[in-house]
């Protein structure tokens, strides 16, 4: 079970990579979604992955009788999972509007960035938006 | 249970709730946001008189006891930072009164600075690796949306490339907290150092995970050659923004990277701590080099904010306890000047409408007094005596002197130097050239505007003086934190007990 998970886990993040080196927007979303997935993978098989044994205290005992399945990787991945899934739907909808704005989906022509441009008129006192 | 030490964290988390409650009410938001940054800032003062007193101060969450819980503790370090964060939070409040749009305001912008806040003194007091990863989550995600909040072309650029590499570093970070709690079973960071110094895990494999969260961490300190993200991103928000950001943000990073590595990683210190030096060396040398070249002024401090982390690895590779304080002076320092100069560059772009050189000049003439609050950081910032640059400086080059470290010496001294060359350009183009003739004369500020970006912006800039004239308390202040660095002993009895 181990190989075949260090397999897969060695695949996410390969393709997680992958698609970040892209140039498309969209498929460097992905590769994050990819590495976030090869992470949470990957804390859940290197801790041990242990069949059929639930960390239970048996009755009079102290603690839970070796082997168990560690329950404290599977919070962290829990955890893990949830600032995940926050955090790429702000990265999709961030990047939507960063085409919208752009109107291009290739990250090497974002460059408005490196250079500077004169303001075509001087901004008004009253709103004036310091980005640019 | 310690309240105090809870308090820099629930302090912004109420703010940020009151403030969202009131979302239709800008006024009222106004209000909310400058008393939660006093309330924290003097909850900081608090605990950093509680701790210098009555030593290392722990609270373990829930009453679950150490290891198996999560800890908050705040020995002299954290705490020296918790204040710096709260100061920080403080002026950017009051200076946002005055330089950012109704727009933003309306659409949270200070719930978002202060649920920021809150991330990053989380951060700072956590005793916890995974729970340390749970806040440089908050303090990102809140850095997100006020990096992207407003939508101007540029900020969204500038937001994609800053949320994709910080996305992969905690990806990285998440991965490598993961294989420490495989390698070492547990996550409690006293207990690490506990279990590392014991000799019961394998260093090599230490080794290999000292490398993992120094790239992680990298990422977030921006050291070289992980640095690229700073100047494409961060002089794209407002300037309010981009000096928290340059104020903490890194600084986060940085500490992060000095906690593991004294408290840690420190079975190799040959290798580990040579491998500090060398990336402190390039970091220097790099940053000071891309910001000669650079013309615009925030994208130009942007540069000086990598030169500056250089500086601050420094004190950490020579791991002696002086180079320790070093360090501790030049964040205390750095946070203080570097912060400055971002605000008066908003000044200077308030009242003559550019950012750029070229596009500047003549107001030495026009406004003397802007002048004297660009000047002071700026010397501050290039180490001349009597500003607290010069003490942070000569700490770190005595503590370099005495370990016959003579290559770092003299790559800060020559960056030193540079960064003079460079704090001189500014000045020169902006304050004493001629105005050129194409653009608009300068505008005078606004009474109110006055008031709420030239208090933050000056007393910053006391600061840096006080701080250099009356450098001999905080200079012990650093000692005592940098002793309990270097010796983590009582660290670990404060945590685990016994």
């Amino acid at each position: 079970m181990e190989v075949v998970l260090a397999v897969v886990i060695g695949a996410l993040y390969a393709a997680g990579l992958y698609m970040m080196l892209r140039r498309s927007y969209v498929k460097v979303v992905i590769g994050l979604a990819l590495l976030s997935y090869a992470a949470s993978l990957l804390i859940f098989t290197i801790n041990g992955v242990t069949r059929g044994r639930p960390p239970l205290v048996p009755e009079g005992a102290l603690r839970p009788s070796e082997p168990f399945a560690d329950p404290l990787p599977q919070a962290l991945i829990l955890t893990a999972i949830v600032i995940g899934f926050g955090v790429q739907a702000f990265t999709l909808v961030l990047f939507k509007r960063t085409y919208q704005a752009t109107e291009t989906d290739d990250l090497d022509a974002i460059r408005s960035t490196e250079h500077h441009k004169k303001p075509a008129a001087p901004a008004s006192l009253a709103g004036t938006k310091e980005g640019g | 249970m310690n309240l105090l030490l809870l308090l820099p964290i629930l302090i912004p988390f109420l703010t940020a709730v009151t403030a969202l409650l009131a979302w239709h009410n800008r006024l009222l938001q106004r209000r909310i946001n400058v008393a939660g940054a006093s309330l924290h800032f003097a909850a900081a003062l608090g605990l950093l008189a509680s701790v210098s007193r009555d030593g290392i101060q722990v609270v373990q969450v829930g009453n679950w006891p150490a290891p198996f819980g999560i800890t908050l503790v705040a020995d002299l370090f954290s705490a020296i930072m918790i204040t710096m964060t709260g100061l920080m939070g403080l002026t950017v409040a009051i200076y946002s009164l005055g330089s950012i749009d109704a727009r933003r305001e309306s659409f949270g912008y200070y719930a978002l600075l202060h649920t920021l806040l809150m991330g990053v003194s989380g951060a700072f007091l956590t005793g916890d690796m995974f729970n340390l990863y749970v806040w440089f989550e908050v303090m990102l995600i809140a850095s997100f949306v006020l990096m992207a909040l407003g939508g101007a072309k540029a900020q969204l650029e500038g937001a994609l490339k800053y949320v994709t590499i910080n996305l992969v570093s905690s990806a990285l970070f998440l991965t490598s907290v993961g294989v420490l709690y495989s390698v070492t079973g547990t996550l409690n960071m006293a207990d690490l150092a506990r279990r590392v110094s014991s000799g019961a895990i394998d260093p090599g494999l230490t080794t290999v995970l000292a490398m993992m969260f120094l790239v992680a961490f990298g990422i977030k300190a921006a050291l070289f050659p992980l640095f690229f993200w700073l100047p494409a991103s961060y002089h794209t928000p407002p300037i309010a923004i981009t000096a928290l950001f340059s104020g903490l943000l890194t600084k986060v990073g940085v500490y992060a990277l000095v906690r593991t590595f004294t408290l840690i990683f420190v079975h190799d210190v040959d290798f580990t701590h040579t491998l500090l030096m060398v990336i402190a060396g390039l970091t220097m040398v790099t940053g000071v080099l891309g910001a000669v070249a650079q013309m615009e002024m925030r994208r130009l401090l942007s540069f000086h904010i990598i030169s500056q982390i250089g500086y601050l690895l420094m004190g950490l590779a020579l791991f002696t306890e002086l180079a320790l304080a070093g360090t501790i002076f030049f964040m205390v320092h750095v946070i203080i000047a570097k912060s400055a100069l971002f605000l008066v560059s908003g000044l200077v772009q308030r009242v003559a409408g550019s950012y750029h050189l070229k596009e500047l000049g003549g107001l030495y003439r026009s406004s003397a007094a802007l002048a004297t609050l660009f000047f002071v950081p700026a010397m501050a910032l290039a180490g001349i005596p009597p500003l607290s640059g010069f003490w942070a400086k000569l700490t770190l080059i005595r503590a370099g002197l005495e370990t016959e470290d003579y290559a770092i010496v003299s790559v800060s001294l020559a960056v030193s130097i540079l960064t003079l060359f460079s704090m001189t350009k500014i000045w020169a183009e902006v304050f004493w050239k001629d105005r050129p003739g194409s653009s608009d004369p300068p505008r005078p500020l606004l009474p109110f505007q006055r008031r709420s970006l030239l208090i933050p912006a000056t007393w910053l800039a006391v600061l840096t003086v006080l701080i250099g004239v009356g450098a001999e308390p905080v200079l012990d202040l650093a000692m005592d934190a940098a002793a309990q660095l270097k010796d983590p002993s009582a660290y670990i009895r404060a945590v685990l007990g016994g």
